[in-house]
C-alpha cells in the first residue's frame, strides 16, 4: 500500500473518532466500552470468588497440583470462539442479559471459565512455593492450621495470587472481544460491525480502542500490584528479585 | 440449507449436537477447513520462530536490548487477537497474511522468551570446555548451546503450537480461520453439529501437535531420556 493510501486510512480513522455519532447509541464506543468493562469486572470477581478459595485450600493441604497445571493446559487448547458459540447455542442461549447486552450470560460464563486458569494456577503455585521451613516454624510457635494459613501462607503467596488476578483481568478483557464474533456484547462489536459494513475506519478505530485499553490495563495493574503487594514493597527496600509468573494466552 | 429432501428422521433436521450424518455429508468441507487450519498454524509458528531466533541472539549479545525485546513482545501479547488482525487489515487486507503475521507475533513472544531462557541455562563450564577445545562462535552456538537449550525451546514451541491452533479460529473474521470459518458460519445458521465438530477438531489438532512435538523432542535430545523429561 502506498503512502497516499496510508494517509487516506489515517484521515478516515481520525474522521471516525471525530464523529460524535460513533460514540453514542447502542453500537457507540461509550456503550460498548461500559459493556466490556462490566463484563471484565464481573467475570474476574466471580472467577476469583470460585478460584481463589479452591486454589488456596488445595495449596494449603498440598493436593491437586496436577489439576492446577492441567487446568492451564486445557484452557490453552480450547478455542475461546468455540466455547462462546457452544454456550450461546446451548441451554444458556443468547438473549439480552441486563447491562451485559446480547448473549450476556453466555459471555459471562465463558469469561469466568477462561479467567479461572491464571487465578487457580498462580494462587496454587504461590501457596506451594511458600518456604516449608517458615510454615514449620509457625507451627512450632503453636499457630493453629487456620492461623498459619491466614497469617503466614496467604501473605507470602500474595505476590503470585495478585499476579494471577492481574493476568486474569487482561485475559478476560481479550476474551470478551471474541464475544462479538458470536453477535455478543463488548467493544469487539464495533470491529465485527465494521467488517459487515466494509468500513476500514470503523474496524481500525474500534480495534485501537480495544488494544489501547488492554495495554493501559496491563500497565496500570502492574503499578497497582507493586503498591498492594507487601512482599514487593519490602523488596523495594532490599534487593529486587524477579518472581516466576505463569503467563496466560492471548484470546 | 441443511434439510434433506427425504422425510426420514435425521439428526441434521433436528439440529442435534452430535450427528454422524454431519461427518458423512460434510467430510469435504471439514477436510478443507482442517487443511487450511494446519497450514496457517504451521506457517505462523515457523515465521515466529524465524523472527524469534535473531531477536533472542541480539538480546543475548546486547544486554540492554533484552528488556526492550521482551517488553515489546509482551505488549503485543496483550493485544486481543480480533484487534490485532483488525489493526493489520489496512496493510495486508483480507488475505492469509493478516492472520499469519498476527499469529506469528504471538508465537514470537513465547519463543523469544524461551530461547533466551534456554541459552541462559547452558552451564558456563560447558561453554568454557568448548572454548578450550577451539570451538568458534558459530560452532559453539549450533554444536553446543542450541542442543542444550533445546528442551526449553521445545517447551516454548509446544505452547506456541497449541495456543496458535486455538487462536487461528479468530482468523475467520478475514476469511482465513480454518476450522474457525465453520464456527463463524454456524453463528448465523445455528448449526450445532458443525460447532461441536469444528471445536472438537481444534482440540484434537492441538493435542496432535503437542504429541508430535514431544516425540520430536525425544528423538532430538536422546541424552535427556535417562533423566526426567518434562
Amino acid at each position: 500500500m502506498d503512502t497516499h493510501e496510508d494517509h487516506v486510512v489515517i484521515g478516515a480513522i481520525w474522521a471516525w473518532y471525530a464523529d460524535p455519532a460513533n460514540w453514542q447509541g447502542e453500537d457507540g464506543v461509550m456503550n460498548r466500552l461500559i459493556e466490556h468493562g462490566l463484563l471484565t469486572v464481573t467475570a474476574t470477581i466471580v472467577a476469583a470468588a470460585i478460584g481463589l478459595p479452591l486454589a488456596i485450600w488445595l495449596g494449603h493441604v498440598g493436593k491437586g497440583g496436577l489439576l492446577a497445571v492441567n487446568v492451564t493446559n486445557v484452557g490453552r487448547a480450547v478455542p475461546t470462539f468455540a466455547v462462546l458459540l457452544l454456550l450461546a447455542l446451548g441451554p444458556i442461549g443468547s438473549s439480552y442479559f441486563g447491562p451485559y447486552g446480547r448473549a450476556g450470560l453466555a459471555t459471562l460464563v465463558a469469561l469466568v471459565l477462561f479467567a479461572l486458569p491464571p487465578i487457580v494456577t498462580n494462587a496454587y503455585v504461590g501457596m506451594r512455593e511458600v518456604d516449608r521451613d517458615v510454615v514449620e516454624a509457625a507451627r512450632g510457635m503453636g499457630m493453629a492450621s487456620g492461623q498459619v494459613l491466614r497469617e503466614v501462607e496467604i501473605p507470602l503467596a500474595l505476590p503470585l495470587i495478585l499476579t494471577g488476578l492481574r493476568l486474569a483481568v487482561v485475559q478476560v478483557w481479550a476474551t470478551a472481544t471474541i464475544a462479538a464474533m458470536v453477535a455478543g456484547p463488548g467493544l469487539g462489536r464495533i470491529v465485527t460491525l465494521g467488517f459487515v459494513r466494509q468500513d476500514v475506519a470503523m474496524i481500525v478505530g474500534g480495534a485501537l480502542v480495544i488494544a489501547v485499553v488492554a495495554l493501559l490495563l496491563e500497565v496500570v495493574l502492574v503499578v497497582v500490584q507493586g503498591f498492594v503487594d507487601p512482599v514487593a514493597r519490602a523488596r523495594r527496600r532490599a534487593a529486587p528479585a524477579p518472581r516466576r509468573a505463569i503467563v496466560t494466552e492471548p484470546a | 440449507m441443511l434439510i434433506p429432501s427425504t422425510a426420514a428422521p435425521s439428526c441434521l433436521v433436528d439440529n442435534d449436537w452430535v450427528c454422524a450424518e454431519y461427518f458423512r455429508t460434510r467430510s469435504g468441507i471439514l477436510t478443507d477447513a482442517l487443511v487450511q487450519h494446519i497450514w496457517i498454524t504451521v506457517v505462523s509458528v515457523l515465521l515466529g520462530l524465524a523472527l524469534a531466533f535473531p531477536l533472542a541472539l541480539l538480546a543475548r549479545r546486547y544486554r540492554r536490548l533484552e528488556g526492550i525485546v521482551v517488553g515489546a513482545t509482551t505488549a503485543i501479547y496483550t493485544i486481543p487477537s480480533l484487534a490485532l488482525f483488525a489493526l493489520l487489515l489496512p496493510f495486508t487486507g483480507l488475505t492469509p497474511a493478516t492472520v499469519i503475521i498476527g499469529l506469528a507475533l504471538y508465537s514470537l513472544t513465547i519463543l523469544v522468551r524461551n530461547i533466551i531462557e534456554g541459552l541462559k541455562s547452558v552451564p558456563p563450564d560447558v561453554r568454557e570446555s568448548a572454548l578450550g577445545m577451539g570451538y568458534g562462535r558459530t560452532r559453539m552456538l549450533f554444536g553446543v548451546e542450541l542442543p542444550l537449550a533445546l528442551p526449553t525451546i521445545m517447551a516454548g514451541l509446544r505452547v506456541a503450537f497449541v495456543s496458535t491452533v486455538a487462536l487461528a479460529t479468530v482468523g475467520s473474521i478475514v476469511g482465513y480461520g480454518g476450522l474457525g470459518n465453520l464456527l463463524l458460519q454456524a453463528v448465523d445458521s445455528q448449526f450445532k453439529a458443525q460447532v461441536l465438530a469444528a471445536g472438537a477438531l481444534c482440540v484434537v489438532l492441538a493435542v496432535t501437535f503437542d504429541v508430535l512435538l514431544v516425540g520430536a523432542q525425544r528423538v532430538l535430545t536422546p541424552w535427556t531420556r535417562t533423566r526426567t523429561t518434562s
